[in-house]
């Protein structure tokens, strides 16, 4: 899933406290998963801001709403849509994609952001997500037996871990940043395939990541005529 | 191409192939746009050392660059070993830099991946790593071998004109020492297979654990296609060997080095004199074909350090025939 961060409350704050009213906008898929702008946050957050608005005696309306995708139009309601159109700004929740898409879909709208959009990652415990992805357009898992060194290794070095690796810890930060290549190397000797790492692997093609600009799928089967 | 053929004019090489025990040092380049501070460190150097590693931005901190720098020092006499480090410049960016540091007489060049930016002065930099230090070794042997750079295209300087290649002695590094060890030597052997013509090891404080390298190394009978030289540098308090014990990743002590260095009257004399022994050791030790000194800051001890420990006069090379 996209992992996401709220923003420090502060800045948030800051950003909309001059409107007179405004739709907090959550969204139902990855940001409620990485419990960062669902339904719960939403409601939560609106508290807040109502709070330090009548501190500073602002007065801030904000109104409540969550749908299932922000990324995808056919969730925008007709409800949705006319509460998005009367307010003087949307505040959303959802990620870098949902936010731009509010911007796309109303084009005449002003939308901030309440969240820090982080990383392809998975739930690794209750409150502890990890980057497992960095999307580079070509996976390469199948050489390293599913473990990805261009996402999981500080460096994104693809034939070996550097000299930086103690105790199955990155020296880029070693209480939180585990060594890729330490997790590829046990990986390879558990599954018996530790012959595959001599291979040498030649330099990536980085024009299928963002380095060959913002990228695009169009699937023809799939369209309407 | 065999490791005994010549691939360069390089003095450094010159010396590994005449079967010569190679003695290596390091110039770290200044913070300032001042080329007197280069001289003098190079000044210290030469007569001494066979080549000198010029650092590359060394633990991610801005400093004069390690293609101009070793321009100053070739001026000054003194052989450079130009570090590249693929943390900083991309493959458009290496290559040209190859090009021109070979146009300008530069043959020793020492591939790394580079210390990661957050230790260094500009943590919030934006890293590169579009190739690593095993695909840039392949890459500098692709542009002397074949005379062509990593896109395919022909390295020449217009359309009919012969391949201009540059002439690189291609160095990589190996540690020893950083985890997983089980994955060092094939480490070693993947740079050997890209094309690696030496090696400079990390500096060494566990001779035990280096020995057992060692040992691997000769059952794979990879000094043989290889020339290895071994890291040194002379402790100079023990707390500095405990603050690189506890702070520094892939550095390892044996407790007697500690205990030695916290025992000595005269701590830096000592950090010598232990230097001076891993040193004797080395010239014994089959497969280590020299010493690589890391003084970095204390410059101006080399020569006397090479004096004691029967390193001078350095090897004449003569006329190396190039290839």
């Amino acid at each position: 899933m996209i992992v996401a961060e709220q923003k420090p409350f502060e800045e948030i704050f800051e950003a909309v406290k001059d409107y007179d009213k405004i739709l907090l906008l959550g969204c139902g898929t990855c940001v409620t998963v990485c419990m960062t702008g669902g339904e719960k946050e939403v409601g939560i957050l609106s508290k807040q801001l109502r709070l330090a608005a009548k501190k500073e005696n602002k007065n801030l309306e904000v109104l409540e709403r969550t749908i299932t995708r922000q990324c995808d139009e056919e969730f925008f309601d007709e409800d949705t849509a006319v509460k998005i159109k009367e307010v003087d700004a949307v505040l959303s929740v959802g990620c870098g994609v949902g936010i731009q898409h509010i911007a796309y879909l109303f084009p005449d709208v002003v939308v901030r952001s309440g969240v820090n959009t982080k990383f392809f990652g998975a739930n690794m415990q209750q409150g502890i997500w990890s980057e497992r992805c960095a999307g580079c357009g070509e996976c390469v898992l199948d050489k390293y037996e599913g473990i990805c060194p261009i996402a999981r290794c500080s460096k994104g070095l693809m034939n070996g871990p550097c000299g930086g690796s103690s105790e199955g810890m990155c020296e880029v930060d070693p209480e939180n940043i585990e060594c890729g290549w330490q997790q590829i190397y046990d990986r390879m000797k558990r599954l018996n395939k530790l012959d595959k790492l001599l291979e040498n692997q030649p330099p990536k093609d980085w024009s299928t990541h963002r380095d060959g600009g913002p990228r695009k799928i169009v699937r023809e089967d799939m369209m309407f005529d | 191409m065999a490791r005994n053929d010549i691939k360069t004019d390089s003095r450094l090489e010159g010396v590994l192939k005449k079967g010569e025990f190679a003695f290596t040092g390091e110039l770290g380049p200044p913070k300032g746009a001042d080329r007197s501070r280069v001289e003098e460190k190079a000044r210290y150097l030469k007569g001494s050392v066979d080549a000198a590693n010029i650092t590359d931005n060394q633990t991610a901190i801005v400093r004069m660059s390690s293609f101009a720098a070793s321009a100053i020092a070739m001026d000054c006499g003194l052989e450079p070993v130009m570090q590249i480090t693929t943390r900083d410049r991309n493959r458009l960016a290496i290559q040209s830099d190859v090009i021109g540091a070979s146009a300008m007489g530069i043959r020793n060049m020492l591939c790394l991946s580079g210390d990661h930016q957050s230790f260094g002065n500009h943590q919030t930099a934006k890293n590169v790593h579009d190739i690593d230090s095993v695909q840039l070794v392949a890459m500098l042997k692709k542009m002397r071998d074949e005379g062509k750079f990593e896109c395919g295209d022909e390295i020449k300087n217009f359309k009919k004109a012969d391949l201009a290649p540059p002439k690189i002695f291609i160095g990589a590094a190996a540690n020893p020492f950083a985890e997983p060890l089980d994955f060092r030597v094939i480490r070693l052997e993947k740079k050997i297979n890209a094309g690696a013509d030496f090696i400079q090891t990390q500096v060494i404080y566990d001779m035990e654990r280096f020995r057992k390298w060692m040992d691997e190394v000769r059952e794979k009978g990879l000094h043989e296609k290889v020339y290895i030289l071994a890291g040194i540098t002379p402790l100079k308090s023990a707390r500095m060997a405990k603050y690189m014990k506890e702070n520094v990743s892939g550095i390892s002590f044996t407790d007697d080095i500690i205990k030695r260095m916290e025992q000595a009257e005269d701590q830096k004399t000592e950090g010598i004199q232990i230097a001076l022994e891993q040193i004797e050791e080395m010239k014994k030790m089959e497969g280590v074909h020299g010493v690589h000194l890391m003084a970095i800051g204390a410059e101006k001890s080399v020569p006397s350090i090479a004096e004691k420990a029967g390193l001078l006069p350095r090897p004449e090379v003569g006329d190396v025939v190039t290839a």
